[in-house]
C-alpha cells in the first residue's frame, strides 16, 4: 500500500450536535437517526433496544451506536449489492444513548432478511464513545432464528460460551416486536467484537 | 472487493492507561476475526442531497446576528485510500469547539463563553478527486478531567464513511506546532510514527487573502485487500 491509514481518535463526549443533532434537539437536521423504517417500509417492523454497559456494569450515557442492515429481502442499499437497484430502505441508523432516561438506544426498523450467502439474518453494529480511541464492530443476530443462527459461519467462529452476547432477545410487547440487545464493553458478559 | 484490515500500527489500542476513560470502556478480549461478507462490503451512501446549503461553512451556518468570533480558517484536503485512489462522493462530518474552547453541547460546562454566532458542526461530500473543503473558526483548547491541568490541544473532530462500513473512520485533526500535543493522552495513545498523520499542515497557498488561514489535512481510509476474496 502506498499510503498509511489515518489513525482513529475518540468521538469524545460532545459528538451529539454534530452527528446526532436532531435526536438531541440541536438546530441541524441529522443525516441519519434512530428511525430507519416508516409505515410504508416493506417488512416486519421491529424495535431494537439496548444499553451499553461499562466495566462496572454502569449504563453509558455518551455512547453512539450505528447500525447497518439489509432490507426485509436481505438486500443492501449499496452498489455492491446489485439485487436492490431501487432501494428505498437505506438500512443505516444512528442513535446516541444520552436522550433516554435509562441511556438506552432505540432503533425503529424492519427485520433484515437473509442475505443469501448462508448467513443468518443480522445487523452490523458499530460502537463509539468517549473512552474508546477506536470504534468497535459487533453483530446482532435474532433469538427467533435459532435454525439459521446454528448454521451461521460467523457465529460458528465465536467461542460457544460467548455466542449469546450476539443474540438479541425477542420480546413480544403491546407496542410490537422488540429485540433486546445489550452491549457489555467488559466483564464476564463482554460482547464479542470483531476484527472486520 | 474486500477491504484491507485495520492497520493496528496506525490506530490506538482500546486500552490506554494514560487516557483514563478507556480503563472501563475498552474491550478487554481479543477481537474475533471476521471474514468479510456482503455485510462488510457495503455501507450507507450519502450524497449532496443530504447537505444543507451552508453545511460546509461553519463561519455562516450558526449566525444569529453577526459574525462568529475568532480566527477564520479554511480546512481542506483529500480523502484517499491506502492505494492512493481518491475516495469520491463520501460524506465528511465535522464538529468542534468555538474559538474560546467551548462546545455548543449541553453537557460542556467549561467556563468559557458560547458564541451566539457559532454552532460548530458541519458536513460536506468529497468531489471526484476526493477533495473536501470547510470554512470555520480555529477551535480553542479546553480543559478536561483526565488528570491535573489536562487540556485538549486545538482540534476538529472528523467522521467519514468511505465506500463500506469497514472503511468507517472517526478521527481528530490537530494544528501544527501545538504545545499541548506532547501532553495529550488522546494524541499520545496513538502509535508513535502514526500520530503525525493527525496534524494538519499550514498552507499559504490555501490561505485566502484578507480572509482566512489555510490548513491541509489529508485523510487515508482503508484500501482494497491485497488478495481478492475467494468466491
Ligand atoms: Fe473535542
Amino acid at each position: 500500500m502506498a499510503l498509511k491509514q489515518t489513525p482513529s481518535q475518540t468521538v469524545g463526549p460532545y459528538f451529539a450536535y454534530g452527528l446526532t443533532p436532531t435526536q438531541y434537539g440541536y438546530d441541524l437536521p441529522s443525516i441519519a437517526g434512530p428511525e430507519l423504517a416508516t409505515e410504508e417500509t416493506d417488512g416486519q417492523p421491529i424495535r431494537i433496544v439496548g444499553q451499553v454497559f461499562d466495566g462496572q456494569g454502569q449504563p453509558i450515557g455518551d455512547a453512539m451506536i450505528e447500525i447497518w442492515q439489509a432490507d426485509a429481502q436481505g438486500r443492501y442499499a449499496h452498489p455492491a449489492d446489485s439485487r436492490n437497484p431501487n432501494a428505498t430502505f437505506r438500512g443505516f441508523g444512528r442513535c446516541g444513548t444520552g436522550t433516554d432516561p435509562r441511556n438506552r438506544f432505540v432503533f425503529e426498523t424492519v427485520k433484515p432478511g437473509p442475505t443469501g450467502d448462508g448467513s443468518a439474518p443480522h445487523t452490523t453494529v458499530i460502537v463509539f464513545m468517549r473512552g474508546m480511541l477506536t470504534h468497535a464492530y459487533t453483530r446482532l443476530y435474532f433469538s427467533d432464528e435459532a435454525e439459521a443462527n446454528a448454521a451461521d459461519p460467523v457465529l460458528a467462529s465465536v467461542p460457544e460460551d460467548r455466542r449469546d452476547t450476539l443474540i438479541a432477545k425477542r420480546e413480544d410487547t403491546a407496542a410490537g416486536v422488540v429485540y433486546r440487545f445489550d452491549i457489555h464493553m467488559q466483564g464476564d458478559r463482554e460482547t464479542v467484537f470483531f476484527e472486520v | 472487493m474486500s477491504t484491507a484490515p485495520r492497520d493496528w500500527t496506525a490506530h490506538p489500542p482500546y486500552l490506554y492507561a494514560g487516557y483514563k476513560s478507556t480503563t472501563l470502556r475498552g474491550p478487554t478480549k481479543p477481537l474475533i476475526p471476521l471474514k468479510q461478507s456482503l455485510s462488510e462490503m457495503t455501507g450507507p451512501v450519502f450524497g449532496q442531497d443530504c447537505l444543507g446549503p451552508l453545511d460546509h461553512d461553519l463561519t455562516r451556518n450558526g449566525r444569529k446576528n453577526g459574525e462568529p468570533l475568532g480566527e477564520r480558517i479554511v480546512v481542506t484536503g483529500r480523502v484517499l485510500d491506502e492505494a492512493g485512489r481518491p475516495v469520491r462522493n463520501t460524506l465528511v462530518e465535522v464538529w468542534q469547539a468555538n474559538a474560546a474552547g467551548r462546545y455548543v453541547h449541553k453537557v460542556d460546562q467549561h467556563d468559557a463563553p458560547l458564541d451566539p454566532n457559532f454552532f460548530g458542526g458541519g458536513r460536506c461530500v468529497t468531489d471526484e478527486e476526493g477533495n473536501y473543503r470547510f470554512h470555520s473558526i480555529k477551535p480553542g483548547a479546553y480543559p478536561w478531567g483526565n488528570h491535573h491541568n489536562a487540556w485538549r490541544p486545538n482540534h476538529i473532530h472528523f467522521s467519514l464513511f468511505g465506500p463500506t462500513i469497514a472503511t468507517r473512520l472517526v478521527t481528530q485533526m490537530y494544528f501544527p506546532g501545538d504545545p499541548l500535543l506532547p501532553l495529550d493522552p488522546i494524541f499520545l495513545g496513538t502509535p508513535e510514527g502514526a500520530r503525525e498523520r493527525l496534524i494538519s499542515n499550514f498552507a499559504i497557498d490555501v490561505t485566502e487573502p484578507g480572509f482566512a488561514l489555510g490548513y491541509v489535512f489529508d485523510i487515508v481510509l482503508r484500501g482494497p485487500a491485497a488478495t481478492p476474496m475467494e468466491a
